[in-house]
């Protein structure tokens, strides 16, 4: 050092503590990692070469594809507004359901441990069950439609969202919250003016980033009885009405498309 | 406002265990009516444990603390937050609420008055127009009724403090806790807050008890001092008699450059802003 401070930090430089090496430890972490991959690629039946081979055969399928016929689009259309129903109402049940789950999820604002624990299990259950699957249960108690399909979506989201907001809440600043306890306000007053003002911005985020997600699922709900687009996907699909399908196909892009570019907009006005 | 007198307080030989550390160890004192009580001492001699515990945040491993005769210990859900309402406390990270406005964050200050169909109003944030015209009354009196629209945290530090002590009239307490309340702002806003805070304790005829990191802060507006050190108390006396032989009883051997006692540098030397 030859600078100002020569004369404060000059000298030998002081020995520095031992250091535990490791490159060991991260050697057996990288090794361990490509023995799961190799087993699971040998799960999965990995044969790239297949894949090249016979890429030639998906051009024949997708042949039928390329004309799209639009005699049915009125129908296939009405059907995206449903799907687009679906979501919208399955969000808001979600919502519905995500609310008080997420707050008595959060450690943070649970009153008792037992609560908290009961609801994280419930959360777990509703997002371990996938939408499809509570779809099936669901016909079979409201009959095949979109009111099936919706009740399905809801309450698999409401355990996404719910999951989403109560670690939300865990992440708040206490400070903020302590300063409304202290005033001696009750637990609602609590939530309302030193949780919620915290959690809005994240949470309106994610609750619009679901919205596209059910949008996706609600196109294809209604390959199990669920309404909406996705019956026409299925059918169109499985009586080899090419033609059809690409229609059904082109639509749904069409509409998850417009729903992203719409809860931009909103997400970008809004936070 | 209703002028309120506050309540005793009184400490019989409080101690608080963290595990096996003492913070705070058989501390006894009592506190008259509209005393300005300054609570010194270094980082970690158990300043903040005894605040923490006359607000009930915490309950003392032994000892009794009473406020106007109450037990403080058995305190529990409506009783205990009918305590808190009665104690204004003023923090140094001022620990309002960023996002909302100016005027929101005074009206918390009225939530313990808000009763029955009311107070399930004002979860949706509607206020009658006596509480407003309330809150307003309270920015005004700390000079910030143009900021009443303003978001929170758009606000400097100083004026933070400053709708901290709005929030604090609005919540009329009947007793003022301070913890480090003026330790993050810069010497002129830090005057103006412990002198706002002098006016209003003793125009109401307010208890404040605070702990003050600099020592220059409790000799100018504090009547009494309680000097802490490693949990005990070393000093209960008046502000006047706080000299330098005290100040080596509470801090030990007067601090030397480097270390991170910047309590006994004079005010306003630029030396507190460094800090």
């Amino acid at each position: 050092m030859t600078g100002p401070l020569a004369g404060i930090l000059g000298g030998p430089p002081p020995q520095a503590p031992p250091r535990r090496s490791e490159v060991g430890r991260n050697l057996v972490a990288t090794l361990a990692l490509a023995v799961v991959l190799g087993m699971a690629a040998h799960v999965i039946e990995l044969r790239p070469l297949e894949l090249v081979r016979d890429v030639g055969n998906i051009g024949v399928f997708l042949k039928g594809y390329l004309r799209p016929s639009f005699g049915n689009i009125g129908e296939y259309s009405w059907q995206c507004v449903v799907t687009v129903c679906i979501a919208l109402w399955g969000t808001l049940v979600a919502l519905a359901i995500s609310i008080p789950l997420g707050l008595l999820g959060a450690r943070n604002l649970s009153p008792h441990p037992v609560v908290y624990f009961l609801a994280r299990r419930t959360m777990d259950v509703l997002r371990a069950v996938n939408e499809f699957v509570f779809a099936l249960m669901f016909v079979t108690a409201v009959g095949l439609g979109p009111f099936a399909g919706m009740l399905a979506l809801g309450i698999h989201t409401g355990g996404v969202l719910g999951k989403l907001l109560s670690e939300t809440v865990e992440g708040i600043d206490p400070g903020q919250a302590e300063g409304v306890t202290a005033v001696g306000a009750g637990r609602l007053h609590v939530i309302a003016f030193g949780v919620v003002p915290q959690v809005l911005p994240n949470f309106l985020s994610y609750v619009l980033l679901r919205f596209e997600s059910d949008i996706r699922s609600a196109a294809v709900i209604g390959m199990v009885g669920g309404g909406g687009i996705g019956f026409y996907l299925w059918d169109t699909i499985r009586s080899f009405k090419d033609g059809e399908a690409a229609t059904v196909i082109l639509l749904i892009v069409a509409m998850v498309m417009c729903t992203d570019i719409m809860s931009a907009r909103i997400r970008r006005a809004a936070i | 406002m209703s002028a309120a007198t506050s309540p005793v307080v009184i400490l019989e030989r409080v101690s608080r265990r963290f595990g096996s550390q003492a913070a705070l160890d058989r501390v006894s004192a009592c506190i008259r009516p509209g005393e300005f009580v300054a609570v010194i001492g270094r980082s970690g001699a158990g300043k903040t444990t005894l605040l923490r515990c006359l607000s009930r945040a915490i309950v003392p491993t032994d000892g009794v603390v009473r406020m106007g005769g109450q037990d403080l210990r058995p305190l529990a859900g409506r009783a205990l937050r009918a305590h808190r309402a009665r104690v204004g406390v003023i923090y140094q990270q001022f620990n309002l609420v960023k996002r909302l406005r100016v005027l929101d964050n005074v009206l918390i200050g009225r939530l313990p008055h808000v009763r029955g169909w009311r107070g399930y109003a004002a979860l949706l944030g509607f206020f009658e127009r006596g509480q407003r015209d309330i809150a307003l009354a309270c920015l005004d009196h700390v000079g910030l009724v143009a900021r009443t629209w303003q978001r929170t945290d758009t606000l400097s530090g100083g004026e933070q403090q400053r709708v901290a002590i709005a929030k604090l009239l609005a919540q009329e307490p009947q007793l003022i806790l301070g913890d480090e309340p003026v330790a993050s702002l810069d010497v002129a806003n830090g005057a103006l807050v412990m002198e706002t805070l002098r006016r209003i304790a003793s125009a109401a005829g307010l208890t404040v008890i605070s702990t003050l990191h600099h020592v220059e802060y409790a000799r100018r507006y504090a009547d009494r001092v309680l000097g802490l050190r490693a949990g005990r108390l070393v000093f209960d006396g008046a502000a006047r008699d706080l000299d330098d032989a005290a100040i080596r009883e509470i801090f030990g051997a007067l601090p030397e450059a480097g270390t991170d006692d910047l309590e006994l540098t004079p005010l306003p030397e630029p030396a507190l802003v460094t800090g």
